[in-house]
């Protein structure tokens, strides 16, 4: 299906509307908060909780007997928030580091999940099929009203954001400064972690426990590499999140046999590869393009200098001297000498090279720049 | 008990143990959840060697996988060395792309294979005994058994040869590499130790309880002891007391025996993470109330010390100056009373000699800027805590 199709069909086709726009503004949710979890180094967060929605889940239906999707968010929303302050107590209260404590709720939350899961299905009277679709998400499963329900978190979402965008960004950077300020950073705190629980648990259905960190994460670190802003990290990684949703869902439907959860992760790892690689001032390509071209300004400098020190022996700055000389200093080469040339700081003639006025002012600035270096 | 349940729980205690000696290192050297990564990025890893060998039993599975594994490390270690995210970032952005990619293999051929994901990743022990290994018509127990065997054997041995050098590197690796064991090859072959025992185990266990059984055992032993040896031996009897206890309590629930093993370790590590005598949420919030009680009392004294006139030192005017809670105040009150550092006289608190030794030797303390004197000199005058 090429993507013109896929656009037609998204006017006339109910549900692959509403499975690209539940993705798509899923993504936007996903990248908006994701920002903030990676920038507080709480990257893992997100996968630790999506794990700890699963036993809510399990008892909201055990205790209600209903598979309601909206009772069932509310489980894994209260299951979600008891995981994550627990991870703050252990973290704050023992000497286990933020990892360990991750793990734990991670794992132990989980197996208690899959325990109540497996309890439920020998309970004689469940109808209990479809509570699984939580563990590996199902995109094809997005309703109406679930893309509603998104919008609408994602409304309040922005609007706390604006409301608390001071205090948050100050909270990110510098929390002790945030304290003596006097904002409660424990509120501040609580509430910036139910939202990305909320976040998580909205994604469950979509994507899946195991894949909902890397909605989390993904668009976030892509984000990261274009800009220093905070605003612009937000927006970006939103975008990033949202077209990763679309282009996820569209591959997945152009194909059989593709499930979308993995494929919007999929396209998200790719806009951070791509982002690792070409962004302009983090990028690898353009750090390493930067790295050769300092290099080579260094070589260059090198040999100047080394030129001026003989020039500097000789009354006439522009006597001709072998090219031979310079094989004693290990930074010429036939590629540098020229590029001096083309700068018009040396004159090469036959075998021989001069240095210009020109090239002697130069490497006599560069010399005495060195030297006030030294003297710092 | 039948045969079957001995066997079951033989494999699980094995697991327990095998996964509780990686685990400890992962859990001191800060990386539990590198297991977490492995667990799920080794899924392509045995969806190739499935695809290869078409022989869910075959060992290619778990060579695969393990390899998978040791890919995950490297990657996680080279897109944190470029320093363009943090370490926990990059664990979040290698596992769910390789359980991605996997998941998506299975997909793209789930119609002529018989692999699905929830069966690599849940694991059920109930179905150990079935698989046996049968070599010349001789039943040698279940294949599991085999398998989790022998990657316990080779913890045990690499752990008795490696064991200094694991212990030096983990807590110092800057000495370590001084002395010139290679921290990377340490480093690594702890990881590799570690996705082969999550490949081995999760066949019989699934994936989230053998992140479970890393770290959870070795986590309720850290709160418990400092001592290495310790700490491991600790793990060892909370991962086997899981196995054991979780197995009965899922045949009486009729449950997932992976998930009652999960949560017996979960109860476990809430009940340490309680009640642990010195790193337990009760005792270090106990301390934190005793320790604040004992400053104010400093304070106290030190105010009294500084004023001899009676109007300062009266009860009621100490509520109001030092401005505490009357709760407070008491309780600052009657530790004093009953260390005997004050006498109570007509309501006018005044200090006793003890008290003005006390309040003479911890001034000097406090500009001598010795905080931690503080606590010795506590045992030598108090005769109660607060």
């Amino acid at each position: 299906m090429s993507i013109t199709d896929y656009i037609e069909l998204i006017f006339t086709d109910y549900t692959l509307r509403t499975i690209t726009l539940g993705t798509a503004v899923l993504g936007a949710i996903c990248g908006m908060l994701g920002s903030f979890a990676v920038l507080r180094k709480q990257s893992l967060l997100g996968d630790a909780i999506s794990h700890a929605a699963l036993p809510g889940i399990a008892i909201a239906f055990l205790v209600t007997g209903t598979k309601n999707g909206n009772v069932l968010l509310v489980g894994a929303l209260i299951s979600g928030l008891v995981g994550a302050f627990w991870i703050r107590g252990i973290t704050r209260n023992t000497h286990l580091k933020s990892d360990t404590a991750l793990g734990i709720i991670l794992s132990v939350f989980f197996g208690f999940g899959m325990l109540l899961l497996t309890f439920i299905q020998k309970q004689p009277n469940a109808n209990q099929a479809g509570l699984d679709k939580y563990l590996f998400g199902q995109a094809a499963t997005l309703m109406e009203k679930d893309v509603m329900m998104m919008s609408i978190v994602m409304g309040i979402c922005l609007i706390v954001l604006f409301v608390f965008w001071k205090e948050f960004k100050l909270l990110l950077f510098d929390a002790d400064y945030t304290k003596t300020l006097g904002f409660n950073i424990q509120f501040l705190d609580i509430l910036i972690t139910s939202f990305i629980v909320l976040a998580i648990v909205l994604g469950l259905q979509t994507v899946g426990v195991v894949l909902m960190s890397a909605m989390l994460l993904a668009p976030a670190a892509a984000a990261r590499q274009w800009t220093n802003s905070l605003g612009m990290m937000v927006f970006l990684a939103a975008i990033f999140g949202a077209f990763s949703g679309v282009f996820g869902t569209w591959i997945s439907a152009s194909s059989n046999h593709l499930s979308t959860g993995p494929v919007i992760v999929l396209v998200a790892s790719v806009f951070v590869l791509f982002s690792f690689v070409f962004s302009p001032s983090r990028g690898l390509l353009f750090r390493e393009i930067r790295f050769i071209q300092n290099r080579n300004d260094l070589e260059l400098h090198k040999t100047l200098t080394f030129m001026y020190h003989i020039a500097m022996d000789h009354e006439n700055r522009s006597h001709p001297h072998a090219i031979k000389i310079l094989n004693n200093f290990h930074g010429f080469s036939r590629k540098s000498l020229r590029k001096l040339e083309n700068k018009d700081w040396v004159k090469v003639e036959g075998q021989m090279w001069s240095l210009t006025e020109k090239g002697y002012y130069e490497a006599e600035n560069l010399y005495n720049q060195l030297n006030q270096n030294q003297d710092d | 008990m039948t045969n079957a349940q001995i066997e079951i729980q033989l494999v699980a205690s094995l697991v327990a143990i095998a996964c509780a000696i990686p685990g400890t290192f992962l859990v001191l050297r800060k990386m539990a959840l590198i297991s977490d990564a492995i667990s799920h990025s080794i899924l392509p890893g045995i969806v190739i060697g499935f695809f290869l060998t078409h022989d869910l039993n075959s060992p290619w599975l778990i060579i695969f996988a393990a390899l998978f594994g040791v890919i995950t490390v490297v990657l996680v270690e080279f897109i944190q060395k470029t320093g363009l995210v943090k370490e926990d970032t990059a664990i979040g952005l290698v596992f769910p792309a390789l359980f991605s990619i996997g998941v998506i293999m299975i997909a793209k051929n789930a119609n002529d294979v018989h692999l699905d994901v929830d069966a690599v990743l849940l694991g059920e022990l109930a179905f150990t005994p079935f698989d046996r290994l049968i070599m010349n018509e001789v039943d040698l127990g279940p294949k599991s058994l085999w398998v989790v065997g022998s990657i316990l054997m080779m913890t045990l041995i690499l752990l008795i040869t490696f064991f200094k050098e694991l212990k030096l590197s983990t807590f110092d690796v800057g000495l370590s590499s001084a002395l010139g064991f290679s921290p990377v090859v340490i480093h690594y072959g702890l990881m590799t130790v570690a996705s082969v025992t999550t490949v081995g185990a999760f066949d019989s266990v699934g994936a989230i309880l053998v992140v479970a059984l890393m770290i959870a055992p070795a986590a309720t032993a850290y709160l418990l002891t400092d001592n290495l040896k310790k700490m491991i031996v600790l793990a060892i009897l909370f991962g086997v007391f899981s196995a054991i206890s979780g197995y009965w309590m899922a045949h009486f629930l009729d449950a997932s025996i992976a998930g009652s093993m999960t949560t017996v370790l979960g109860i476990l590590f809430l009940l340490v993470y309680l009640l642990a005598p010195n790193r337990g949420l009760f005792s270090v919030l106990y301390r934190q109330k005793q320790q604040r009680i004992e400053v104010s009392m400093l304070t106290f004294l030190l105010h009294l010390s500084n004023h001899n006139e009676e109007e300062e030192r009266h009860v009621n005017h100490l509520r109001e100056h030092i401005n505490w809670q009357k709760v407070q105040a008491q309780s600052v009150l009657d530790l004093a009373l009953k260390n005997n550092m004050i006498s109570i006289d007509n309501e006018v608190v005044s200090l006793t000699r003890k008290g003005k030794e006390f309040t003479a030797e911890a001034i000097d303390y406090i500009l001598d800027d010795k905080k931690a004197a503080i606590e010795t000199m506590k045992s030598r005058f108090f005769l109660f805590r607060g």
